[in-house]
């Protein structure tokens, strides 16, 4: 098993005839993911690679039937596209694009907060379920499916995790990449919460960094009732405060962000805290056999 | 910066290839410019105009009846007590003061020891003062909405008022469907305890000060102190903005106040090749696609014994222009000793990469060691290529053994 995304979920492609979405939509379907439709505004009617094209997310969720979303549109109209798959009942919305406006991204987060979709992203690599189906754009054969569920707010750090992973014969069940902005629909704590439910998760690996308190809370819901092990890293400790590191949440502003909190949270919920990145598949190695 | 709709013809080949888009931090200005951001939003900010040389600051002082405050105009905060801020009585005074000030290396606790030239000083009525406040708005990241914070404990530095006393922050939560309603603004007035008619003054105050925090797409507003004055007046006496730089497509205007003297030579030189660099204090550049492996290959150098001269994340492309702009960059810093590049290729082919690694090599003269560490699609074709190449590299062989080995080529010397 797998969450939110499997070998049935039929995706759509906002974007799908831009630079990055026409791209990476053959990329999802090489991979095997459905893509059942795309969608960009005054192109309803064509086809992309036999993959029919709509004005509107609504038109092609009548259409197809897609329950997912996936977004390459650009970072000024990009809101919009989230708040318009939650409009048309998508439930679950994945979003690629990366510089969203927060003041944009703070309306679109209330828009979706009071409807029932969920919200991957933004500026993130996607959703993946080895072997199943790919919604993003993170390269399909460094993964393996297997049982080891993968949360990351970064996207070659990811990668790298998931390397290692696979290197050891270590499969994923699915991996998802939350995002590195301030203000991201699905965080660590949701992602456990969904985690905690899938049987065939046996261990989950979560990929922090400086900026925010994400991974106190989720380290605090672990601790609480999470009953499977953990194995955490957070990047950026040697980075200065007060300066952003290329992701726009990733800043120790205040005194507060910092990677020694995160980590001493980790470690008080009896999460298996890596002090060096290439401790992660090791690390993960470990858990699995004593657990 | 300018955003081109149609201008975006080249695949996102990797994660977070805008940080091509968007390099660099957070935009700051100056205090004059944050208050003639705030005024053109109807924020009641002090009369008071920027001067660059001693004689416009007498006349400025002049006009302003000679009572004014000379404030030095740089990016750094504790201005006030580097001696950036002077309060004089004439504009005889107000003429001395900036012969003072201009041109002076102001140091504070954000300037580092070398300090910041100044260059222009903000020239302002003084104002008699009965109180000092505090407020500010920003994101609050657990809520994902913004927040306007207010205290009556104004002047000091809000992070130590929060750690001490918690409970004397004020807090109004913005729901972003309706914006600050103005039943919060004079809620918050009334419990910073503001009386007659300057209550109507201060929730004016704050209103204006959030619709300019949320049309010009700042990441925070911030007026430390806000004042009442004898004559019942409230004042933003000190400004201070940042913009989202994500939203500055809006903003053409905003994008002309960025002071490039006030940033960080090399950093300013790398957004020039759309480079997201940050200027560190360690011996080993390096060189990573993607923010957060890039912060993790920092981590990771620490631990193997030596410090990062930088974060540098070359986005998607790592093309041999990337490449090749990114080692002058590196270069130019004087303190580096040895370069690490990390690139986990993913859509993009390591062998892509390590054809601009050997090029850029070839078309630059470095004399420092480099470890290369090729992972992802093609790496094996990658490390032969470097290998074959006859030039100087080492291959690292996973994150560690990179690390190591570049760490290891500082105890052989290094370069230069």
């Amino acid at each position: 098993m797998t969450i939110l995304v499997d070998e049935t979920t039929k995706v759509l492609v906002q974007g799908i005839t831009g630079g990055e979405g026409s791209f990476h939509t053959r990329q999802m379907v090489e991979y095997g993911t459905q893509v059942v439709a795309g969608v960009t505004p005054g192109k309803g009617g064509q086809e992309f690679e036999s993959i029919p094209v709509y004005d509107t997310v609504a038109d092609a969720v009548s259409a197809t039937g897609a329950t997912t979303s996936v977004i390459f549109v650009p970072p000024p109209f990009a809101a919009d596209a989230i708040m318009e798959a939650a409009e048309a009942g998508i439930d679950l919305v994945v979003c690629i694009t990366e510089g969203i406006p927060v003041v944009d991204m703070v309306r679109a987060y209330q828009y979706i907060g009071v409807r029932s979709t969920r919200l991957i992203g933004p500026n993130c690599p996607g959703i993946i379920s080895p072997g199943k189906c790919k919604i993003g754009i993170m390269p399909g054969f460094i993964h393996k499916a297997g049982s080891v569920g993968v949360i990351s707010r970064s996207g070659t750090l990811t990668y790298e995790a998931v390397g290692q992973l696979s290197d050891r014969g270590i499969g994923q069940s699915t991996c998802i990449g939350i995002g590195g902005d301030p203000v991201i629909g699905t965080r660590f704590l949701d992602a456990f919460e969904l985690f905690a439910a899938d049987d065939d998760t046996k261990a989950v690996v979560m990929i922090g960094e400086i900026g925010g308190t994400a991974e106190e809370e989720a380290a605090e819901y672990i601790q609480r009732s999470f009953n499977k092990p953990v194995v955490g890293f957070i990047a950026g400790r040697t980075a200065p405060p007060g300066r952003r590191m290329g992701h726009a949440g990733a800043i120790v502003a205040g005194g507060k962000g910092t990677a020694e909190e995160k980590m001493k949270a980790m470690e008080r919920a009896n999460i298996h805290v890596c002090e060096s990145p290439a401790d992660i598949g090791a690390a993960v190695e470990k858990v699995l056999l004593t657990a | 910066m300018t955003y081109r709709f149609g201008g975006i013809d080249e695949h996102w080949e990797e994660p977070f290839p805008s940080a091509k888009r968007n390099p660099g931090a957070t935009m700051k200005i100056h205090e004059f410019q944050a208050k003639d951001v705030l005024r053109s939003y109807g924020v009641a900010v002090p009369e008071g105009q920027v001067a660059t040389t001693p004689e416009e600051a007498e006349e400025i002082a002049t006009r302003l009846g000679g009572r004014v405050v000379v404030k030095a105009q740089i990016h750094a905060g504790g201005r006030g007590k580097g001696g950036g801020v002077k309060l004089v009585e004439s504009a005889a005074e107000a003429r001395e003061a900036a012969e003072q000030i201009l041109g002076m290396q102001l140091v504070t606790h954000q300037t580092g020891p070398e300090g910041q030239k100044v260059k222009q000083v903000l020239v302002e009525a003084a104002s008699q003062i009965e109180r000092e406040l505090y407020l500010g708005i920003t994101l609050d990241r657990v809520t994902s909405r913004n927040v306007v914070m207010a205290s009556q404990e104004g002047g000091v530095e809000i992070e130590e008022v929060a750690a001490r006393t918690p409970e004397k922050i004020l807090r109004e939560t913005v729901d972003p469907a309706v914006g600050l309603r103005p039943f919060q603004a004079t809620r918050l007035a009334f419990r910073l305890g503001f009386e007659g008619k300057a209550v109507r003054q201060a929730s004016g105050f704050i209103m204006a000060l959030y619709k300019a925090y949320e049309t010009a797409d700042c990441s925070i507003a911030e007026i430390n102190p806000l004042v009442l004055t004898s004559d019942g007046d409230v004042l933003a006496l000190d400004a201070k903005i940042n913009f989202d730089s994500n939203g500055l497509f809006r903003h053409p205007d905003l994008v002309e106040l960025r002071d490039l003297d006030e940033e960080e030579e090399l950093e300013v030189e790398a957004s020039k090749y759309d480079l997201n660099y940050i200027k560190l204090d360690g011996e080993i550049g390096c060189m990573v696609n993607g923010a957060g492996l890039a912060m993790a290959t920092m981590d990771i150098i620490k631990l193997a014994g030596s410090a990062p001269a930088n974060f540098l994340d070359v986005g998607g492309g790592a093309s041999p222009e990337t490449v090749e702009n990114g080692f002058r960059i590196l270069l130019s810093d004087k303190k580096v000793k040895a370069i690490l590049i990390n690139i986990f290729g993913g859509i993009v082919r390591c062998d892509r990469v390590a054809e601009g690694v050997i090029q850029a090599r070839q078309n630059i003269d470095v004399t420092v060691p480099i470890v290369v560490r090729l992972a992802g699609t093609n790496a094996e074709q990658a490390a032969q290529m470097l290998e074959q190449s006859e030039l100087n590299f080492a291959v690292g062989v996973g994150l560690q053994d990179a690390a190591e080995k570049v760490v290891a080529s500082l105890k052989n010397g290094g370069g230069r």
